[in-house]
C-alpha cells in the first residue's frame, strides 16, 4: 500500500494585519447592510401603509362592482381596474409596434445620424414630465374632437411607455451575437427576415420584459390621463368615450370629502400596487427563464 | 492538365508571373483530376479587400474548379476568411468593408444586376469557423432555416431534414431529438448541424471556413468523408490550418500570405514541389 505523505498544515497565526483586515471586512459588511436597509425601508413603509389602510375596504365587491352614487356606501372600482388594463394595453398596442422596430433599428447600427436623432428623442421623451405628455395628447386628440376619450388616454400612455420599450429592445437585441445574424444572411435571408426570424426570437424574452416594464410604468400614471381618459363612473369599452382608470379613481377619491371614499382610495392604491408588482414579477420571471 | 484548360470556358484572369505556378505534370493524376474538361465554377479576378483603410487582400486572382475541392491555406490573419466571404458577398455586410476586382459565378459577375445577394447566397452556401446554430429554433427548424428564411418551403421537409442530417453525419445522434433546441447540442454536433443547414438548400458551391476546428478527430473524419461525397456534385472551397487535411480533401490548393496569393496549384504538386520558397516554408512548418 502506498502511503502518501502530506506536508504539515501551515501554522495559523493571526497577525495584527490580518486582524485589522477582518475588522475592516466586518465594518464594510455592516455599512452595506445598513445602506440596504435605508433603501428598502421606504419601500417597506409604503407597502405596509397601503396594505394596512387599503386592506379593510378590499373585498370581492370592491374589485367587481361599479361605484355607488355619492351618499351611498359600498360600491367598487371594477370599472377602473378594467379601464386601467384597457388603457395600458391600448398604450402598448400603440407603443410596441413603434418602439420595438425603433429599438431594433438602433441596435442595427445603420444610418448613424438618424439613429442619433431617434436615440435623442427617446431620451428626451423619457425625461418629459408626464403631465406635459397629457397636455400634448390633449391638444392632439381631445381638442379637435371636443371629447375626452380612452383613445387619447391610451395614446398618452403610449408616449410614456415608448422610451422604455425602445431602450430595452435596443439593449437586448444588441446582446444577440452578430454571428447569428451572419448565419441567417449567409443562408440568403433578407435583413428583415433575419431580424424577425432569428434575432428577435433570440431576444424575445428580453423584449417581452421591457414591454411588461413599460406596462407597469404606464398603468401607474395619473397625470397623463387627467385631460385625456378623464375618468368615468361607468364601465365603458368605447374608444371614443371617457374611461375610468385606477390612478384617476384614487386621485378623485383621495381629494373628496367623504370618509368612505378615502378608504376606497387606499384600497384602489393597494390594487394598483399589486397590479404593478405582479407585472414586474412576471417580467422578472421571464428574464430569469431566458438566461437559463 | 494545365491551368489554362481549367479556366478555359470563362474569361480567364492572367495570373501575374511568378505568383501562380503552373501545376506540375504528374505521371498519375488523382482520379478526381482525370476527367476533362474542367470548368471554373467561380473565378476571382484581381480581388482586393479592405476593412476601413486597411487593405487585407491585394489583387488576388484564382479559379475554383467546378465540382472539385479547393483548399485555401495560409497563416492566421492572411485573409483566408476575407477571401471566401467575398465569394458570397458576406464581406460587404460588415461596416467599413470595401472591395475591388471581380468575382464570377458561372462566368458572370456576382455583383452584376442579374443576381441579388439573396439568390447568390442560396447558391453559394457557407459554414463558419465557429458553430452558429440558431438557439431558439429546434434542430429540425435549424436544418430548414435556409428555406424558411428565404420564404420558401421544400416539397418534403422531413426528407430534406433527414437527408441533410445524414450527410452531415448527425442523423443518428439527433433523430430522436429533432424538437430539441439548436442550442442544446455539443460544439461538434452544432457544427455538423450548421453543415446540414447549409446542405439542406442544395447549394452549388459550399464555402467552409475551418469547419473542423471545433471537431474531434472522429467528427473531422466524417466531415472529410462528407466532402469527398459531395465533391462530384458540389464545388467546395475549404479554409484550413491543417496541411494534412488540405492534402487529404482537396484537388487544388491556394496558398495565401499577407493578403497575396503566393501559389495556386494542384494539391499534390503544391505539397510535393512548391514553386515558391514561402510556400515551402509554410507547409514545412517554418512559419505561420
Ligand atoms: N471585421 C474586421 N475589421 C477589421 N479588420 C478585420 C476584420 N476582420 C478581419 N480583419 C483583419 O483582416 C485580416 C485578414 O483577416 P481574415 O479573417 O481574413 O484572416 P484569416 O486568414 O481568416 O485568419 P484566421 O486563420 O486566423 O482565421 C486580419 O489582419 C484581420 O485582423
Ligand atoms: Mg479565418
Amino acid at each position: 500500500m502506498d502511503a502518501w505523505l502530506y506536508p504539515p498544515p501551515p501554522q495559523r497565526t493571526v497577525s495584527p494585519r490580518l486582524r485589522w483586515r477582518r475588522l475592516a471586512d466586518r465594518l464594510f459588511r455592516g455599512a452595506v447592510v445598513a445602506s440596504v436597509v435605508v433603501v428598502l425601508a421606504p419601500l417597506a413603509a409604503v407597502l405596509a401603509t397601503v396594505i394596512a389602510k387599503g386592506a379593510p375596504a378590499l373585498d370581492l365587491a370592491f374589485l367587481t362592482h361599479l361605484p355607488k352614487p355619492v351618499g351611498e356606501t359600498g360600491g367598487g372600482v371594477g370599472h377602473a381596474i378594467l379601464g386601467t388594463l384597457f388603457l395600458a394595453l391600448g398604450g402598448l398596442g400603440i407603443a410596441v409596434p413603434v418602439g420595438v422596430p425603433a429599438g431594433v433599428f438602433l441596435a442595427s447600427d445603420r444610418m448613424p445620424r438618424l439613429a442619433g436623432v431617434v436615440r435623442m428623442c427617446a431620451d428626451v421623451l423619457a425625461g418629459v414630465p408626464s403631465i406635459v405628455v397629457g397636455l400634448f395628447a390633449y391638444t392632439l386628440l381631445v381638442m379637435p374632437f371636443r371629447q375626452f376619450s380612452a383613445l387619447s388616454g391610451a395614446f398618452a400612455l403610449a408616449v410614456i411607455m415608448l422610451p422604455t420599450i425602445v431602450r430595452t429592445t435596443e439593449e437586448v437585441v444588441r446582446l444577440v451575437p452578430p454571428t447569428l445574424t451572419e448565419a441567417a444572411l449567409a443562408l440568403g435571408a433578407p435583413r428583415w427576415r433575419a431580424m424577425l426570424g432569428v434575432v428577435l426570437p433570440s431576444a424575445g424574452k428580453g423584449v417581452a420584459a421591457g414591454i411588461i416594464a413599460a406596462f407597469s410604468r404606464g398603468a401607474g400614471e395619473t397625470a397623463p390621463l387627467m385631460f385625456t381618459a378623464f375618468g368615468s363612473q361607468f364601465l365603458s369599452w368605447n374608444l371614443l368615450q371617457p374611461i375610468a382608470a385606477l390612478p384617476l379613481v384614487l386621485f378623485n377619491y383621495a381629494v373628496s370629502p367623504y370618509e368612505d371614499w378615502h378608504a376606497q382610495a387606499w384600497a384602489a392604491a393597494l390594487v394598483l400596487v399589486v397590479l404593478v408588482l405582479v407585472a414586474n414579477l412576471v417580467a422578472r420571471y421571464a428574464t430569469a427563464r431566458r438566461s437559463a | 492538365m494545365s491551368l489554362a484548360s481549367v479556366m478555359a470556358p470563362v474569361p480567364v484572369p492572367t495570373p501575374s508571373p511568378g505568383r501562380v505556378a503552373p501545376p506540375v505534370p504528374r505521371a498519375d493524376p488523382s482520379p478526381a483530376l482525370r476527367e476533362e474538361p474542367r470548368v471554373a465554377k467561380m473565378v476571382v479576378e484581381d480581388l482586393s479587400a479592405w476593412y476601413g483603410r486597411r487593405k487585407v487582400l491585394h489583387g488576388v486572382s484564382l479559379p475554383f474548379v467546378k465540382d472539385a475541392v479547393t483548399a485555401i491555406i495560409g497563416p492566421s490573419g492572411c485573409g483566408k476568411s476575407t477571401l471566401i466571404r467575398c465569394l458570397n458577398r458576406m464581406h460587404e455586410i460588415q461596416p467599413g468593408a470595401a472591395q475591388s476586382g471581380r468575382v464570377l459565378l458561372d462566368g458572370r459577375d456576382i455583383h452584376g444586376g442579374h443576381l441579388d445577394p439573396i439568390e447568390l447566397r442560396r447558391r453559394v452556401g457557407m459554414v463558419f469557423q465557429k458553430p452558429n446554430p440558431f438557439p431558439t429554433m429546434s434542430v429540425r427548424d435549424n436544418v430548414l432555416a435556409g428555406w424558411r428564411l428565404t420564404g420558401t418551403r421544400p416539397k418534403d421537409p422531413d426528407a430534406v431534414v433527414e437527408d441533410a442530417l445524414r450527410r452531415a453525419a448527425l442523423w443518428v445522434e439527433v433523430k430522436d431529438r429533432l424538437k430539441a433546441p439548436g442550442g442544446s447540442l455539443s460544439g461538434g454536433q452544432a457544427q455538423r448541424l450548421c453543415i446540414a443547414r447549409a446542405l439542406a438548400v442544395a447549394p452549388e458551391v459550399l464555402l467552409m471556413d475551418e469547419p473542423c476546428s471545433a471537431l474531434d478527430p472522429i467528427a473531422t473524419a466524417r466531415i472529410e468523408e462528407l466532402i469527398h461525397e459531395l465533391a462530384p456534385t458540389v464545388t467546395i472551397v475549404i479554409v484550413t490550418h491543417n496541411m494534412q487535411q488540405a492534402a487529404r480533401v482537396s484537388a487544388y490548393t491556394a496558398f495565401l500570405y499577407m493578403g497575396e496569393l503566393v501559389e495556386f496549384a494542384e494539391t499534390a504538386g503544391l505539397f510535393t514541389r512548391p514553386a515558391d520558397p514561402r510556400t515551402e516554408d509554410y507547409i514545412t512548418g517554418r512559419f505561420g
